[in-house]
């Protein structure tokens, strides 16, 4: 079948661009590592075991600004929690052993997801699913490395570089695609405005999770 | 135990209770209430737009105004051209960078 063979190569392309667009995402997360005093290790270990960008920048960010353990957790655990609508909406494409559902549900991102819903049989939203996630899960630990290996110790190149801009310059490509919506830019609009106001009043991390409270304006419990 | 690795630790415990909730529990198709996929669909954008201000206007928990500003004006310019997201991080970089070494700030 020269379709499914033309299919799967698609998927095959579109799941290895879009792990290379994360590429200086990763090495983003890498520095943030380094400048909150994160080891190599510890590092790749966020970027393997948490594997969730947003929440690991989250996470680390607010360790950076001198947040508690606490508030890093919260943070992090906030931005994931659209992978729990991701994992339902893959569930009936990732049916396996239980060992095959435990290793494929670590890819669950927004990445693995996107590419897989593009397409409608199960059989090759699996496979958008699993060549997205594994793509990315590649660069981005190869990235991280990069970042936190060679530039940690470097805290003047990293300033003279402007490297530390490269952090909210992730975070707002990150938000940036659902900003076509007004109900986002709402969203935006409120969460920013929140953190701006809370910043000097509130130990570092809270103003991030207070910002989740923007959601609430919109009222997402009426159906419509 | 570093405060590092007890946040990678919980947070690595959490997302992924989070992401194998659906394939390990909801295989046969059932979905998550509207209202509360609705909430974890919302919730990031305002939580991302709260990390650009603290990460642009912090530094030990106070606000200052210094280069990063250039840095994410020039990234959002390069967002409303399109540019690829390799570019804009590398245009955030270098337009602080370029502002630092002329100003000296």
């Amino acid at each position: 079948m020269p379709d499914l063979v033309n299919t799967r190569r698609t998927i095959r392309i579109q799941a290895v661009s879009v792990g290379l667009a994360l590429a200086p995402f990763g090495a983003a997360f890498g520095v943030l590592c380094a400048e909150a005093g994160l080891g190599t290790w510890e590092a790749l270990g966020f970027s393997s075991f948490v594997f969730a960008g947003s929440s690991q920048f989250a996470a680390v960010s607010v360790l950076a600004e001198g947040g508690t353990i606490v508030a890093a957790i919260v943070a992090g655990l906030l931005l994931n929690l659209r992978s729990l609508a991701f994992g339902v909406s893959m569930a009936p494409s990732l049916k396996g052993s239980i060992l095959m559902r435990a290793l494929m549900s670590q890819l669950m991102i927004d990445e693995s997801t996107a590419v897989a819903s593009n397409h409608e049989s199960y059989a090759l939203r699996r496979y958008g699913y699993l060549w997205g996630g594994l793509s990315v899960f590649i660069v981005w630990n190869s990235m991280t490395w990069v970042g936190v290996a060679l530039l940690s110790g470097t805290g003047n190149l990293v300033h003279d570089l402007g490297i530390d801009a490269t952090i909210p310059a992730a975070f707002l490509a990150l938000a940036w695609s659902k900003l076509s919506s007004l109900q986002h830019r709402i969203l935006a609009g409120v969460g920013a405005v929140l953190a701006f106001l809370l910043v000097p009043f509130v130990p570092p991390g809270i103003p991030v999770i207070a910002a989740a409270a923007a959601v609430l304006l919109l009222r997402p419990w009426r159906d419509r | 135990m570093s405060d590092a690795v007890i946040v990678m630790v919980s947070l690595a415990i959490g997302t992924y209770m989070l992401k194998a909730f659906g394939p390990f529990f909801l295989a046969n198709q059932r979905a998550l209430p509207s209202w509360l996929k609705r909430f974890a669909m919302l919730l990031p954008t305002p939580l991302l737009a709260a990390l650009v201000i603290t990460s642009t206007l912090t530094n030990n928990d106070q606000i200052v105004f210094d280069a990063r500003i250039v840095g994410v004006v020039a990234a959002i310019i390069a967002l409303f051209k399109r540019a690829p997201f390799v570019l804009v991080v590398i245009i955030a970089a270098a337009a602080t960078a370029i502002w630092r070494l002329l100003t000296g700030l």
